[in-house]
């Protein structure tokens, strides 16, 4: 086991961070809203703890604890959500979409389930050259039912292929709960294909991190891919419109219950006061920095709109003459 | 006199025709709640058994429509984003929209499909922004895209009520529009038929969906220079094309303005049939996105994307000034 510390950092930042970009939405500054990870930052940090530098990653709509645990920098990618020019993705990607190849996050993906075949052909095209290489794909409950998700976990298991399956069980997909959409179980629907899976508490960074490293040992040893259930709950809105809209699908009872147990206070009891303390003083002044280096950061010019549409850097005809 | 707004004319026509007609039901994502809003209240007036909250499995769910309608029921499907047409789009342009000639005309497949915000809204950048009425119209499935809570509401009504499939494209730069109706004078509106917002003797514009709006401020500006007629179709697929011959009769110059991509818009098509078979004087116009468009993130960058009232002023005035030989 690492030092719980690293672990309290990761599970503090995300939530630091999540915090303050929701404040950016509610002033205007982050167009469009945010899905917040609130609650499920033990599983990003727990996962991504189990990785090395090269392994790689697939995100999701609620993808900024993924990403920034993966290692991207706040401050960039803070300017990515103020849809700046100095962010990860020059300002093109947004909240929905954050990328940092650099770091070996191949995009969050606004499409449910979309990008786990993605992660498996990235995970394929390393093992074929003997890469060392393990990619690991986040996908919610809500994911477990896409047509490619299932034709995906075929496939990694047909052909052993290094990747790692975690599905984010937050009790919802968007307004409906897991069991109304659900049938059988979801560790159930990977063991159906032989990939073995393990239901553990996503609240909790040291189960998910062990979860993962046995994972992501058996994907190293070629023995194929794994899938890991993390359990946890959404505490905050399912996006950020909801905090004026209010859509009734869960009682105030059941969210503090969810809310109870909290996966940055429970990774924040294994740290001695004084670490955390310096650990939360750090992490505000990265925030802080990254704040306003967002806020700083020019707006990516009009007349590069459609620049980067193809690799080739071509260009087509305008919308109007 | 009420105040409908163009969401409550969307719900309101599905609960009319749930009301009249016990074979329409609601499929889709979270429209137990109404996340959108368009499907609230359906849940609790007509019942779980009507009202079917899905898993998140578009295929499966738009095929399991078509399977329903081929046994009677008349189901609309609500796709939260466009993006999802695409993942349902082997169901609706192969499966769906082949049945009657395929099978020779035994079986029909009244399913409607509704995107409640088609289009570009600030912030939800590439995947979530596209707006795909013309590939609908160009595989051939009939597609509306209404740009007022009268027509959202008659055109859905007769989606609901036709035999074949229907796309209904409820523009995102539209259903923040409201109007002031007579409630009781609300009906259906058929497929097919065109509606001149404004009359006008020197150019035509065709405009579609939430660009209806941005054509009538810009008729309404330029309207001590140019006269300015503002074309609607309605329906994208079957095409006006009657009425649209008949307003070109009038004014014999023409300018489009679509929000899609430019190669194989529909705004390609409509310039392309009134140069085969229509009058015209000059030659036409069309202001859309670029070729390809994927629409950036950053706020600044999407709108320089889209089509807009500068680019269509600059093109009504080159269009009234113009002829072929110049
Ligand atoms: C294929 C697809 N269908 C629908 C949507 C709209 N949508 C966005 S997020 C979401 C819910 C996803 O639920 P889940 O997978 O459990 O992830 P969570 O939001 O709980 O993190 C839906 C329905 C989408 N983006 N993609
Ligand atoms: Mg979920």
């Amino acid at each position: 086991m690492p030092d719980p510390a690293a672990l309290y950092h990761t599970v503090r930042l995300i939530r630091r961070f999540e915090q303050r970009a929701i404040e950016l939405v509610h002033s205007g500054e982050i167009v469009g809203g945010i899905h917040p990870y609130l609650g499920q930052e033990a599983i990003a940090a727990g996962v991504c703890a189990a990785l090395r530098p090269q392994d790689q990653i697939t995100s999701t709509h609620r993808g900024h604890g993924h990403v920034l645990a993966k290692g991207a920098d706040p401050a960039r990618t803070m300017a990515e959500l103020a849809g700046r020019a100095t962010g990860l993705n020059r300002g093109r990607g947004g909240s929905m979409h954050a990328a940092d190849f650099a770091v070996g996050i191949l995009g969050a993906n606004a499409i449910v389930g979309a990008a786990a075949p993605i992660a498996t052909g990235a995970a394929w095209a390393a093992a074929r050259t003997g890469a060392d290489r393990v990619v690991a794909t986040f996908f919610g409950d809500g994911a477990v039912n896409q047509g490619v998700l299932l034709e995906t976990l075929n496939l990694a298991a047909l052909w052993r292929l290094p990747v790692l399956f975690v599905c984010e069980n937050n009790g919802y997909a968007t307004s409906t709960r897991t069991e109304a959409a659900v049938a059988g179980t979801i560790a159930g629907r990977a063991t159906a294909f032989g990939i073995p899976a393990a239901t553990v508490d996503g609240m909790d960074p040291e189960a998910v991190l062990a979860a993962a490293t046995t994972a992501v040992a058996a994907a190293r040893e070629g023995l194929g891919p794994s899938l890991i259930e993390c359990v946890t709950y959404r505490f905050d809105a399912h996006h950020t419109w909801e905090h004026a809209a209010r859509p009734r699908y869960r009682g105030e009872d059941e969210l503090a219950r969810g809310r109870s147990r909290d996966p940055v206070a429970i990774q924040g009891a294994r740290v001695p006061a004084a670490r955390r303390e310096a650990i939360d003083a750090q992490i505000e002044q990265v925030l802080d920095d990254a704040v306003r280096f967002a806020l700083e950061s020019p707006h990516p010019d009009p007349a590069g709109a459609a620049r980067y549409l193809y690799a080739d850097g071509s260009h087509t005809r305008a919308g109007a003459l | 006199m009420a105040n409908l707004s163009y969401l409550k004319a969307l719900n309101r026509a599905i609960a009319d025709e749930m009301a009249r007609d016990p074979a329409v039901c609601v499929l889709g994502e979270d429209v137990g709640v109404a996340v959108t809003n368009v499907t609230a209240g359906l849940l609790k007036r007509f019942g779980p058994d009507r009202v079917l909250d899905t898993p998140i499995s578009e295929q499966a769910f738009t095929g399991f429509a078509t399977g329903a309608a081929l046994a009677g029921m008349r189901p609309l499907i609500e796709f939260q984003i466009p993006a999802l047409l695409y993942l349902a789009f082997e169901q609706i342009a192969d499966q769906a929209h082949k049945f009657s000639l395929m099978t020779g005309g035994q079986a029909k497949v009244p399913v409607t499909y509704l995107v409640p915000s088609s289009g570009s809204r600030p912030g939800w950048a590439g995947q979530h922004s596209d707006h795909p009425y013309s590939l609908f119209a160009h595989v051939g499935v009939k597609t509306v895209v209404p740009a007022t809570p009268e027509d959202a509401y008659g055109l859905l009504v007769s989606a609901l009520r036709e035999d074949d499939p229907v796309v209904v494209f409820a523009p995102a730069g539209a259903v923040g529009v409201r109007a002031d109706v007579d409630l009781a004078a609300l009906g259906p509106i058929p497929l097919g038929l065109g509606r001149i917002h404004r009359t006008g003797t020197d150019v035509t514009v065709v405009a579609i969906g939430q660009h209806v709006h941005d054509a009538l401020a810009v008729a309404e500006e330029l309207a001590e220079e140019i006269s300015v007629e503002v074309f609607d179709p309605r329906t994208l697929h079957p095409f006006d094309w009657t009425g649209l011959g008949a307003s070109l009769d009038r004014t014999g110059r023409l300018v489009v303005i679509d929000d899609s991509n430019r190669s194989c818009g529909i705004g390609a098509e409509i310039l392309a049939t009134a140069a085969e078979q229509l009058r015209l004087t000059a030659p036409p116009r069309r202001v859309t996105r670029p070729d390809g468009t994927v629409l950036p993130f950053a706020r600044a960058l999407d709108l320089a994307l889209q089509p807009n009232r500068e680019q269509l002023r600059t093109a009504i005035r080159a269009a009234a000034k113009s002829t072929w030989e110049a």
